[in-house]
């Protein structure tokens, strides 16, 4: 099945003109028109020109001008702007936005020869860890528990519906964003690889912003190689984002054949908490063994602010995000729900527009930014956020990644942790202090639970230093020998 | 009711550096109230538009007057995604600006999000620097009309963004909105609370208006929105502490800046003597009635929930840059009226009327260049300035060009004409456009210098006026007067002063 070809694979069977880049295009459309009436992993399918994208590739390969994704069918998060392609957000409000212009990440892919098969499905505003605040619905994950295939789960959030796409094989990898785990999280629980890289690799141009120090695009694929292949093409310096770094985008797939031997790796010991279900903890130490044998040092660590991370994350986080919403006041694009005056329109177009996670948010950023709650809140989150990043600065003196459970648990059921937003928040704990701190991160798939549901490992490096992060994954992939599959896939 | 202390009424408004009024004793200016003696206390924040190709944060150029949102970026907009980039020239301008000031530049600044919706501010947030300007205390001097000086301080210097415009009176219901304006670049200049008059408002005004000219950072149209001044008023009792201040927004002249800071003293002492208290607000100038209206009070008043723009870095500054810059700013006021001052022997009160304006300056070099300097400065201004508000000109548009006044100047000089006709050739050339040389060879008025023919004139007063040639032999010399002006007038006014009066005296010694 095309479908379940690797990029790197595809790459090679497009090279040798094994089948053309519309076969493969049109074998995930088909997938998607197949499955996506259920899994809902997309928001929009923009059907005709991805075959038009797919032809182009064609005529390249055809010239024996192959870049590094010609004719590859992607998924794109609906947060990235789309030229000429509706961009929601998975808002209400941005119901009826279309972008006159290409996210600065999306263009690097479409020059390197992508193919856009539609925009996912995500948590609206990238606020959620379920995918079920999207105003567009929920999205299905792909997996099914073992004992009970009834159950509906959630992907993960926020790039649910990028996540569930690649799982089913109705992409061969996919765009996301991570500002608190949205990118980790879903891999975890989608049986993916995930990848954040650090603050500033990826450029935020184009990106419809949640938390603009936090938020960081990344790749989901299926495979450490293919999720490298997809950051090389997605980073690189970008003059129009201020946090841009410009510095020069590495080999990041040849970094995946470095090997581990050598590297010292830190166990974070305050990431072991008491209620830690034995299934993460046992996976936690699968995944030590692993890098020992294949010829890590093991050395325990600590990161004393990791407590802090998640109250610090969910002040920074809204109130960051209290001010990004602001524009979406139904003025100059958009929803618009007319009023008797001004503030009239603005109540309601953003009462109408948003739903409750995303209001909830903005009053607490509102809230923490507010005169006399600044100092308490907001400044001293500034602090600690300061301290975290310590912290890691710290141990990376010491070794050169580290090795963490990606979420507390495999996935949920949609429904579930709905009535209490603090118990949604506790799916961020393990990942949100990379974002604090803007360290690369990545999620490996490493095994199942005791449901036969996927559950990932996380790797943490150094600033800059993806090269490590994927050298540690692919050694925790060659090591997992992950070949489960989901029950719900294209031709499956 | 309160009214002007020091037999000076607070009714001084005029705009211009009130010559004509010179008063020599300087008098502290004070508000006379049932209770007492009241000074004012007066800080100004003045929002000046950066001189700039391009917006703050964005690409879009900043032209004034063009089409309703013909200059408006995605960024401006606030579109989805859109992230702010600094322009490096705006920073630039407000480097260089500090630096007119006498003020520090800190190296490393913040800017910061000012958070409020309105439907001319696209973003919902205003990108300013709270905590971290980018530049810090300075000071500049001002004259007054008494010949005084006084050093005002400069608290800090801000960049921000201005917002949009709303427009309310184009549509019977619906607001339109401009968003060229959206994203400029202004520098937000706050003094300390030094000043005390409404004429020390003015002069500082006025001052820095020409500081901003000189730099080329601002252009100081104050009608076309360019440079707009928030003024903080508060009265006390000498020896006082500070009393509650209110703050008039928007104020878009200099002679309503004084206007309003003698409008809302006034209001503030009744407020006080009535027993009331003045309460910390913001209020509106109204220039047609000449009063401040409340506009919303400190219960009213936005939070603004300041917080550091995360999607920009720290700005810093590289020390040999700023030093640089240092080492290129053109010749400032102050500077400029020294050297005026030391070069052409002018008087501190013509130098400093010559700088207020640097285009004056350029002009009075032009003229004053290879010729009596002091002679240039009391023709432009007396009798230039006098032509130029009379037609209601400008020194971009004088009555008579740079040029063209010189070579008044020269036929004066090479004795072609003598300076009572020199008046008469500047009118027709104002009048007529002409050169000096042209109109004295049209009409004749080459000045009389034939020895001869001064003689004849000067024998034939002589002859005419036996007594008064009598009684002024017999010691009245009050008379050589008459005998100037009567042969002046039979030579049709072209005759050579010095040598009228070197025949004058040579004849009646006789």
């Amino acid at each position: 099945m095309l479908t379940d070809l690797t990029i790197a694979a595809a790459r090679d069977g497009l090279r040798a003109k094994d089948f053309s880049a519309v076969d493969l295009t049109m074998a995930h459309l088909h997938a998607i028109e197949a499955l996506n009436p259920r899994l809902n992993a997309f928001i929009t399918v923009s059907h005709a020109k991805a075959v038009d994208q797919a032809r182009a590739a064609d005529v390249a390969l055809a010239a024996g001008e192959q870049r590094a994704l010609t004719g590859i069918p992607l998924a794109i998060k609906d947060l990235f702007c789309t030229e000429g392609v509706r961009t929601t957000a998975g808002s209400k409000m941005l119901s009826p936005f279309v972008p006159p212009y290409e996210s600065t990440v999306t263009a690097k892919l479409l020059h390197d020869g992508a193919v856009f098969l539609g925009k996912a499905n995500l948590d609206e505003f990238a606020m959620g860890s379920s995918n079920m605040t999207s105003a567009y619905g929920p999205v299905e994950n792909p997996w099914k528990r073992r004992q009970d295939d009834t159950a509906v789960l959630v992907p993960g959030g926020s790039s649910g519906g990028s996540a569930a796409a690649v799982s089913a094989r109705l992409a061969m990898g996919a765009t996301g964003t991570d500002t608190g785990g949205s990118i980790r999280q879903p891999a975890s629980f989608c049986g993916l690889v995930g990848v954040k890289p650090t603050y500033g690799r990826c450029s935020r141009w184009g990106v419809v912003a949640f938390a603009s120090s936090l938020d960081h695009p990344g790749p989901f694929a299926r495979t450490v190689q293919d999720s490298a292949i997809l950051l090389r093409s997605m980073a690189g310096h970008d003059p129009k984002d201020s946090t841009s770094a410009n510095l020069p985008v590495p080999d990041f797939e040849a970094a995946c054949r470095r090997g581990v031997k050598g590297l010292r790796i830190g166990i974070p010991r305050e990431y072991r908490s008491d209620g830690m279900p034995v299934e993460i903890d046992a996976l936690w130490q699968q995944g030590i063994d692993w890098l020992r044998a294949a010829g890590a040092e093991i050395v325990d660590v600590s990161l004393p602010h990791t407590k802090y991370g998640l109250a610090t994350y969910y002040i920074v986080a809204p109130a960051e995000a209290s001010s990004n919403l602001a524009r979406y006041d139904g003025v100059r694009f958009g929803a618009r729900e007319n009023g008797g005056d001004l503030r009239d329109l603005y109540e309601r177009t953003r009462a109408e527009g948003f739903g409750p996670e995303v209001r909830r948010r903005i009053l607490i950023g509102t809230y923490v930014l507010s005169a006399g709650y600044y100092d308490a809140y907001y400044l001293r989150a500034q602090k600690i956020r300061a301290l975290i990043l310590k912290d890691f600065t710290d141990a990376f003196g010491r070794v050169d990644a580290l090795l963490a459970p990606t979420a507390p648990s495999a996935a949920f059921a949609q429904g579930e942790n709905m009535d209490d937003p603090i118990q949604m928040y506790l799916n961020d704990l393990f990942t949100v202090p990379a974002n604090l701190a803007g360290v690369p991160a990545a999620s490996v798939p490493a095994g199942l639970d005791a449901n036969g549901l996927p559950l990932g490992l996380q790797v943490i490096g150094k600033p800059f230093d993806e090269e490590t992060v994927f050298a540690v994954s692919t050694a925790i992939e060659q090591a997992a020998r992950f070949t489960a599959l989901p029950s719900l896939r294209a031709g499956g | 009711m309160a009214s002007g202390g020091c037999d000076r009424t607070p009714v001084r408004l005029n705009e211009g550096p009130a010559v004509g009024s010179l008063e020599r004793h300087r008098m502290a200016y004070t508000i006379e109230g049932s209770t007492g003696t009241w000074e004012v206390v007066v800080g100004l924040e003045v929002h000046a538009q950066v001189v700039s190709q391009a917006k703050l944060f964005s690409g879009a150029a900043t032209a004034f007057g063009a089409e309703p949102n013909s200059q408006v970026s995605f960024v401006d907009a606030a579109f989805p995604g859109m992230l702010p980039v600094v322009n490096a020239e705006c920073v630039t301008q407000a480097v260089r600006t500090g630096l007119g000031l006498n003020a520090q530049i800190h190296p490393v600044s913040r800017f910061d999000r000012k958070n409020y919706f309105y439907a001319d501010l696209p973003s919902g947030y205003q990108i300013s620097q709270f905590e971290h300007p980018i530049v810090g205390t300075g000071e500049i001097e001002v004259e007054l009309a008494d010949g005084s000086t006084k050093v005002i301080g400069i608290t800090r210097l801000h960049l921000e963004q201005d917002a949009g415009k709303s427009i309310h009176d184009q549509h019977p219901t619906k607001t339109l909105i401009d968003l060229n304006r959206s994203g400029v670049a202004l520098m937000e200049i706050v003094s300390e609370p030094d000043i005390r008059s409404p004429e020390e408002a003015g002069a500082y005004v006025r001052k820095l208006r020409s500081i901003l000219r000189y730099l080329g950072t601002c252009d100081g149209n104050m009608e076309e929105g360019s440079m707009r001044a928030d003024v903080n008023v508060s009265v006390r009792k000498h020896g006082e502490p500070y009393r509650t201040r209110c703050e008039v927004k928007n104020v878009n002249s200099i002679r309503f800046v004084m206007q309003a800071v003698e409008a809302e003293a006034t209001r503030q002492v009744e407020v006080w003597e009535s027993g009331g208290t003045v309460m910390q607000e913001t209020r509106l100038f109204d220039s047609g009635r000449g009063i401040t209206r409340s506009m919303r009070s400190k219960e009213d008043a936005h939070d603004y929930r300041y917080f550091p723009d995360p999607d920009l870095l720290p700005l810093v500054l590289d020390e040999d840059w700023i030093a640089a810059l240092k080492a290129s700013l053109p010749e400032l006021p102050d500077a400029k009226r020294a050297r005026f001052i030391q070069s052409y022997g002018l008087s501190p009160y013509d130098a400093a009327v010559l700088v207020a304006e640097k285009a004056t300056a350029e002009f009075y070099e032009t003229v004053a260049t290879g010729r009596d300097a002091k002679i240039a400065a009391n023709w432009i201004t007396g009798d230039f300035f006098a032509a130029m508000n009379r037609l209601g000109r400008t020194i971009e548009n004088p009555p008579v060009t740079a040029a063209a006044l010189g070579g008044l100047l020269d036929l004066m000089a090479d004795n072609t004409i003598n300076g009572r006709i020199a008046k008469d050739v500047f009118e027709a050339m104002v009048e007529t456009g002409k050169d000096a040389a042209t109109i004295v060879d049209e009409k004749g008025l080459r000045q009389v210098t034939d020895a001869g023919a001064i003689d004849e004139a000067v024998n034939r007063i002589l002859a005419a006026n036996p007594d008064k040639v009598a009684e002024y032999r017999s010691g009245k010399d009050k008379l050589f007067g008459f005998f100037v002006g009567q042969t002046m007038k039979a030579l049709a006014g072209k005759g050579n002063p010095a040598l009228i009066n070197e025949t004058l005296k040579r004849l009646l010694a006789a």
